[in-house]
């Protein structure tokens, strides 16, 4: 066994997917937790569709799509925050419209570009080849930026996700801490594109969360729980993927889904023991 | 008499975009004071306390609250929300809920909390007797706690007026007795504002109780008089429907209630 790893992670790039695994997990795991206590899953998924357009442009202009991606990600977090913040109603609306005009024009700039596109596949569904250099270093920047504002901000962060309106009355910096935390779920999304791709990169922010929300009633531990369960799931992803030549995205997130529902089996046995 | 107002409405008008929900609206309360306001559900209830919060601003007039403008006045406000079913499913401890009272807008306040403010938590805790429920989550707890909760948390922030949206919802009626004894000892030093749809959740405590349905009717009297219910249009439909008006129409005595 220990010798089957060591095999699969002399490769380079799998050692790289490996240490990008690390710090996707901590930035999802935690940004996870806060989008899932927060319910904002859906503007999570308008951000990352949104994003596309993003890769789009770049790819059509020849520049790097991950810059791309970054703008459009950033950009569209804010647009659909600030909405949020405005009319919860009127911003389900609008999530829907952008998640879709996202798609669209990242769809149609790749489509008017000439020559060979296969590797954007890449963003949709994720590749653990793709992961450059250049990559880990905006992983670790990000994973350092959310980790950082999570832990300076915790208290004021667990105020605005329990209890807006006290938050508000007590004069904290509600709206700026909300679209902070909206920008940085669109650089951890932008960055979880590399593996698992925009398409699936939802469930790596909201699965392990919801999962350690089963268990676990601390908001501290439910992101660490979170980020160890997202790690646990891209390595042994990584692993099934290299032996059976399959995708890693795809298994990654299915691997998540599966430990999602044995946790609910699991805990909807233990609560009709309980009553 | 020239003591100050803690909270004070002029010829107030409020609603959203064309919908005015309050009209001409007057209201003035004194550091002493122990306010139960009531009203049926869609009378403004909600919109009068989003302006006393300056949540809201006023279409027309003023509202002062310790003599400044709602959205700065507010940080002497002491406010417990009604508990939100969905908060049921946060993963929060009751510490951490009244943790929230000692936040200041200045985040490297917040960052590790001072040793004054843990005291101020505590002491919060204790006043409202539920010092051994601080490790407990708040899925965990009765109505009747979550509420002393919401109160620790208000009174953490060492507030000049407590602010009581529909305190008794979701409340037994025990719990809500023992509520009411704990609101009448914090009144001898916090200015009390409560506001309810449901005429039994005011007890014989309050000092004084108004009307609110679109006008507030409120002359600083302890009792409902027929002319009051008849101006606030609406009340006596709460009034009749849980038909326990001898509680505060006039010419009635509460005492064979208690206990």
């Amino acid at each position: 066994m220990i010798e089957q790893l060591s095999t699969i992670f002399s490769y380079e790039f799998m050692r790289n997917a490996l240490i990008a695994s690390f710090w996707i997990s901590l930035a999802a795991g935690v940004i996870g937790a806060l989008v899932v206590l927060n319910r904002i899953v859906s503007i999570s998924g308008g951000i990352a569709h949104a994003a596309y357009g993003g890769v789009g442009i770049a790819y059509y202009f020849g520049q790097d799509p991950m810059i791309g991606a970054l703008l459009f990600s950033t950009v569209s977090a804010l647009i659909m925050g600030a909405a949020q913040r405005k009319s919860k109603s009127g911003a389900d609306t609008l999530i829907g419209v952008m998640w879709s005009i996202g798609m669209a024009i990242g769809i149609i700039f790749i489509s008017l570009t000439r020559g060979y596109k296969a590797n954007l596949m890449s963003y949709l569904f994720g590749s653990i080849l793709a992961v450059s250099g250049s990559d880990l270093r905006l992983m670790t920047l990000v994973a350092a930026l959310v980790l950082g504002f999570v832990i300076f901000n915790y208290r004021n962060l667990l105020a605005i996700s329990y209890d807006e309106t006290f938050s508000t009355v007590r004069n904290l910096p509600v709206t700026l801490l909300y679209l902070t935390m909206l920008v940085l779920v669109g650089l951890t999304v932008v960055v979880a594109m590399r593996m698992v791709g925009l398409i699936l990169v939802i469930a790596l922010l909201s699965i392990p969360p919801a999962i350690a929300l089963y268990h676990f009633k601390d908001v501290r531990a439910i992101m660490l729980i979170s980020v160890v369960l997202s790690f646990l799931f891209c390595f042994f992803g990584l692993v099934i993927s290299f032996q059976t030549n399959i995708q890693a995205g795809p298994v990654i997130i299915l691997l998540a889904s599966v430990a999602f529902l044995l946790s609910s089996l699991v805990r909807r046995l233990h609560l009709s023991r309980k009553s | 008499m020239d003591k100050q107002a803690v909270v004070s409405i002029k010829d107030l008008w409020a609603g959203y975009e064309a919908d005015t929900v309050l009209e001409d609206v007057n209201f003035e309360m004194y550091q002493d004071d122990f306010v139960g306001l009531i009203g049926p559900n869609g009378g403004g209830k909600t919109t009068l306390i989003r302006v006393i919060l300056g949540l809201l601003k006023p279409e027309k007039g003023t509202i002062t609250v310790m003599g400044q403008q709602a959205a700065r006045g507010r940080k002497h406000i002491g406010y417990v929300s009604q508990f939100q079913v969905e908060d049921k499913q946060f993963p929060i401890s009751v510490w951490d809920v009244v943790a929230m009272g000692r936040l200041r807008p200045n985040p490297f306040h917040n960052f590790r909390l001072a040793s004054h403010d843990k005291e101020a938590i505590e002491t919060a805790l204790e006043e409202t007797g539920i010092a051994d429920l601080r490790e407990r989550t708040m899925n965990e707890l009765s109505g009747g706690q979550r509420q002393r909760v919401y109160i620790s948390r208000a009174l953490a922030t060492e507030p000049k007026i407590l602010l009581l949206d529909e305190p008794t919802s979701s409340v037994d009626s025990q719990s809500s007795n023992q509520l009411y004894d704990l609101l009448a000892q914090l009144n001898d030093h916090i200015a009390i504002l409560l506001i309810s749809h449901d005429l039994t959740a005011i007890s014989s405590n309050v000092k004084t109780i108004g009307c609110v349905n679109r006008r507030l009717v409120y002359e600083g009297n302890k009792e409902l008089t027929p002319e009051m219910i008849e101006a606030g249009y609406g009340c006596p439909i709460d009034l009749i429907a849980h038909g326990v008006p001898h509680r505060v129409l006039p010419g009635h005595q509460y005492e064979d209630h208690h206990d």
